[in-house]
């Protein structure tokens, strides 16, 4: 970086994400396919492009599953660098830890509309056996905190994808130009989730475009909690730090504490996300009841109020919920193998013109699609 | 001997309303106001006054006023009045000065110093009118985990919780510093609201077991009224360790309040002043406290959950910790505003500190160290309007305890002379004539008008914020901002300025 | 129909329901106006106090009423809402109503002037005033 650019950068340091919170709205569209059929991520840029008008150019991003076929067991590691010193400190903690079996910058080519953009780059690992002989955690919950370490200790190193054979491209700009630069066309996958921002603010910083992920899990959202502090407060008494201040953040570590580390099915998780109301669950049979019961009130601070609607991406599947009003258009479809998620249906037709199916999911009802069982991982 | 002390209030009557009904002699039981039949007038005793307004609100004619008197002492800004008047106080009697009700000090009130926030275009506001509005509330002890069994049903531990349509529940007053009507009225209400009052530590008077489901039972250090019968009435057993007005010293209700239905209650002699000990005198370490809350669950077949009350004091936040690993289901925080029935003067109005800070440094703390799932936070000691409730949720606790303003609401009008125990409207007295004032149903009726019209505040303030269920209200400190305050202020209270 | 009825163990012996009483026969607007030339309860409800007990008591509007079977002048009448009235200027005060009442709820009104009775404020559209004012409910105005 030049001085130019480091004068920029200071500017934008204040309004980074994690110096203020910013609310935003967005477009956000996924699809997914039940037999595992590499589709392309072209479709995903089409698809935001429809829903231009959703973004204001602060942000766009995809997430894809099953893009790194030829190291399907490493760690896929994305990482924005301010400068180099922050790269060489990364690659020296990640190659401690790590068997780095392939580094390089990500390609990008120049795009009209892209500006800022850090250092990039990636990296394939597994976890050096000796570490994990020594540690006490188990190996998913060694390699989350391993991120936690860089994205918080390493000033000017954000690792913004840790999945595998999974990815995340993201950035500064409309979701189709981030597309553009990413050169998404060379990728394939099962599945693709995207997102075009509209903050209300004006942040420049790459890393706080979504999706937002830690280990395989991305989530894509739309809306702005009312509950954010409520959740962020629980989690952090879980190890979780909170560090980006934004919604997408507190809702992947709360996906990620119940489904990962508390075991809860898909299902519940949407349940103690967007539970039904106690009226509601008054008028169910005894044993559903009994279980709602419990589970609102056990996680009673996970409650999210206040409009969203998320597209959560994992390996093997994917999941749509809607706050439990509905204050945010989303719309699914379903052609063949695929099912579709978009917030608007003009998004979904642009790239498939006659599903056979298309339903606007009720507001807390997940709308969860895995792959086929012989298709599995 | 000369009395330094001249009245505090004057009664003014405007003769040309008075029609001389003697409604004020026949309903002032401190005798302010009397009548003289040779001259066919009406005339007072400023100096028993106590300013309760009973004379001036049952007056039909509207023709009385209490000012406050504007005879006065030099203005001193240091030797105030009422400093002047305490010393001349207890030079008379050589006594410890007692008093009644909260502080009336101008200590900061951080609840006035604290915003709340509402939705504007990024997300919408909810309408209570239109939309669901969830306010209830479970106090307890939450489960970490839950296991899975193959029918796809779900397991997990299971702890007793207070279950509250309303987060809001009646703070301890004991049989003895009020009235059975009174603690009736609080009955009734709580029962139709779908919460619990709280017996404080006169024990249980057999008249009101049958509300039992919404009453929680206290054990203090006195252990009055105590008995099998008696924690297995309750919904839950609370442990009295301190109070917010008087930290660090137990009750005391005077002998001339014990008559025959409060002495079968307590279990004491009548006319005996009940006295209790400052300490529990078997808890004298945190250990013990487990052991008393492991004593009361076993009696009660683990089937209540077990509160712990502290007054809120320097080290609350450690203190709270202990209590939560102690196996209590539920932590109860007094501030150093809240009200009492009798307390020493001095203090009352200077040990403890504000409930605001302390609950925020109790539920930091409590998250701090990860347990904050494992107990429930009811603060009390000033919550004194929907506002408050709000803001005390957002900062961290799961439902609040009101006394006072319950109080209000059947009749009380803050004269803090219950120590007296000639309350004029019934509620903090045992005199028969005096008790019959209080007619429970009117009171009861009040009582749930009062927490029904907070209930509807809550909803709309909620539905402002864009919240529609309670728990994404509590810990919601980012809802919170602060005007007029320190850093430090700031920082305890765990909020950010208004602006920021 | 709806009467008025008194709770002895809600009554605080304040007296207020006389004073009311008196007020609403008035047909004054402003409360003291009603006492300007000195007058005073008893009228249609006093309260009985012996020591510590003391409850009001007022017309009963009995179904099969006494004094108005007793009444010489046609005064005493049931108007349409059931209420068991007198007429001002038929009572001739000769008193056979007080005599007649078994629960002394007629009260004499003077020498040769009118008898005085609960007329359940009809002139206020039948909203006991004693009901209204009454600071501890301890006086009800419901079907039995």
């Amino acid at each position: 970086m030049d001085e130019i650019d480091q004068m920029t950068e200071r500017v934008a340091e204040e309004r980074r994400e994690g110096n203020t919170r910013i609310p935003s709205g967005c477009a956000i569209c996924g699809y997914f396919s039940r037999s595992g059929r590499a589709l392309p991520a072209t479709d995903a840029v089409d698809a935001m492009s429809y829903m231009h008008d959703r973004s204001n150019g602060l942000g766009g991003g995809f997430a894809g599953y099953g893009i790194y076929p030829d190291f399907p067991d490493h760690y896929a590691f994305h990482v924005f660098y301010d400068n180099d010193r922050a790269r060489e400190e990364t690659e020296a903690f990640l190659k401690v830890r790590f068997d780095i079996s392939n580094m390089e910058r990500i390609p990008t080519r120049k795009v009209y509309g892209i500006k800022g953009a850090p250092l990039i780059w990636r990296y394939f690992g597994k976890l050096q056996p000796e570490i994990m002989a020594h540690t006490e955690l188990d190996e998913e919950e060694y390699v989350c905190r391993s991120v936690i370490h860089i994205n918080t200790k390493i000033k000017g190193a954000y690792v913004f994808s840790s999945g595998k054979n999974m990815g995340v491209f993201k950035g500064v700009g409309y979701p189709e130009d981030v597309g553009e630069y990413y050169c998404l066309g060379d990728y394939k996958g099962y599945c693709w989730t995207a997102h075009g921002r509209y903050p209300t603010n004006t942040p420049g910083w790459w890393g706080g475009a979504h999706p937002f992920n830690i280990l395989d899990y991305t989530v894509v959202h739309n809306g702005e909690i009312s509950s954010y502090d409520a959740n962020r407060r629980f989690m952090e008494m879980y190890g979780y730090k909170c560090t980006l201040l934004t919604d997408t953040e507190v809702i992947t570590y709360i996906i990620d504490y119940l489904h990962r580390k508390r075991k809860l099915t898909l299902p519940d998780v949407a349940k103690v996300i967007a539970p039904p109301f106690w009226e509601q669950i008054e008028r169910m049979e005894p044993k559903e009841r009994e279980k709602l019961t419990t589970l609102r009130n056990m996680y009673a601070s996970l409650l999210i109020t206040g409009p969203f609607s998320i597209i959560l991406g994992y390996s093997g599947g994917m999941m749509a919920l809607n706050d439990r009003l509905k204050l945010r258009s989303m719309v699914a479809a379903e052609k063949d193998d695929v099912t579709y998620v978009a917030s608007e249906e003009c998004a979904i037709r642009s790239i498939c013109p006659e599903p056979t199916r298309t339903w606007s999911p009720a507001g807390g009802e997940p709308v969860i699609v895995e792959l086929d069982k012989e298709n599995g991982r | 001997m000369i009395d330094y002390i001249q009245p505090d209030y004057e009664v003014v009557r405007n003769k040309e309303l008075c029609i001389k009904c003697k409604v004020c002699v026949r309903q002032c039981a401190n005798k302010v106001h009397m009548y003289d039949e040779k001259r066919d007038v009406l005339y007072v005793d400023n100096s028993k006054c106590v300013n309760c307004h009973r004379c001036v609100t049952l007056c039909p004619a509207k023709a009385l006023k209490i000012v406050k008197t504007d005879h006065c002492f030099k203005p001193s800004a240091n030797y105030t009045e009422d400093i002047i008047k305490d010393i001349y106080r207890q030079a008379d009697t050589g006594g410890v000065l007692l008093s009644s009700m909260g502080t009336p000090k101008s200590y900061p009130v951080y609840w006035d110093k604290i915003l709340l926030n509402a939705s504007q275009v990024t997300n919408p506001s909810i309408d209570p009118l239109r939309e669901p509005m969830e306010i209830r509330t479970y106090l307890g002890k939450k489960p970490e985990e839950i296991r899975y069994l193959p029918d796809g049903s779900i397991e997990a531990e299971k702890y007793s919780n207070l279950e509250l349509k309303v987060p809001i529940m009646f703070s301890a007053m004991s049989y003895g510093s009020i009235s059975k009507n009174a603690h009736l009225a609080l009955a009734k209400a709580a029962e139709t609201l779908g919460t619990f009052y709280n017996t404080g530590e006169g024990g249980l008077h057999e008249d009101l077991y049958k509300y039992g489901p919404n009453t929680i039972v206290q054990v203090a250090s006195g252990r009055f009224g105590v008995h099998p019968a008696y924690l297995g009435a309750g919904a839950a057993i609370e442990i009295k360790i301190g109070q917010g007005a008087k930290p660090g010293i137990g009750g005391h209700l005077p002998g001339s309040k014990i008559g025959p239905e409060v002495s079968r209650t307590r279990m004491i002699p009548m006319g005996t002043d009940a006295i209790s000990p400052a300490p529990h005198h078997d808890i004298y370490s945190i250990e013990d406290l487990r052991q008393l809350v492991y004593s009361l669950k076993e009696a009660t077949d683990y089937k209540k959950p077990v509160i712990v009350k502290i007054a809120a004091v320097h080290n609350v936040a450690a203190i709270a910790s202990g209590i939560a690993r102690s196996g209590a289901d539920i932590i109860a925080i007094d501030g150093f505003r809240g009200g009492t029935g009798a307390a020493p003067t001095r203090i009352r109005d200077n040990v403890g500190i504000p409930i605001e800070l302390a609950l925020a440094a109790v539920d930091t703390r409590l998250r701090e160290e990860g347990i904050r799932n494992s107990v429930g936070i009811v603060v009390g000691g000033s919550v004194r309007t929907s506002g408050d409730v709000v803001k005390a949720i957002a900062l961290g606790a799961d439902a609040v305890y009101i006394a006072t303003p319950a109080l209000l609401a059947i009749g009380c009008h803050l004269c803090r002379s219950c120590h007296a125990g000639r309350c004029n409207w019934g509620i903090a007295t045992q005199v028969p004539e005096l008790v019959q004032r209080l007619n429970p149903e009117v009171a009861a009726r009040r009582l749930v008008n009062l927490v029904s019209a907070w209930a509807h505040e809550i909803k709309e303030i909620m539905g402002g914020m864009g919240i529609n269920s309670i728990e994404a209200l509590r810990g919601n400190r980012l809802m919170l901002r602060g005007v007029g305050m320190t850093q430090k202020e700031l920082d305890i209270l765990g909020i950010k300025h208004a602006g920021e | 129909m709806k009467r008025v009825y008194v709770k002895e163990e809600w009554c605080l012996g304040c007296r207020l329901c006389e004073y009311w009483c008196v007020y609403s026969g008035s047909g004054e607007k402003n409360f003291p106006f009603a006492f300007d030339g000195g007058a005073t309860p008893p009228a249609g409800m006093q309260v009985e106090e012996v020591g510590p007990i003391h409850f009001a008591v007022d017309c009963r509007h009995c179904d099969d009423p006494l004094c108005l079977k007793g009444c010489i002048s046609g005064a005493l009448y049931r108007d349409g809402y059931g209420a068991v009235r007198v007429d001002k200027t038929k009572c001739v005060g000769c008193h056979t109503c007080i005599a007649m009442c078994p629960y002394g709820c007629i009260v004499d009104g003077g020498d040769n002037k009118p008898i005085k009775k609960c007329q359940l404020c009809a002139g206020r559209d039948y909203t006991p005033q004693c009901v209204l004012h009454c600071p501890n409910e301890a006086i009800v105005f419901e079907e039995e």
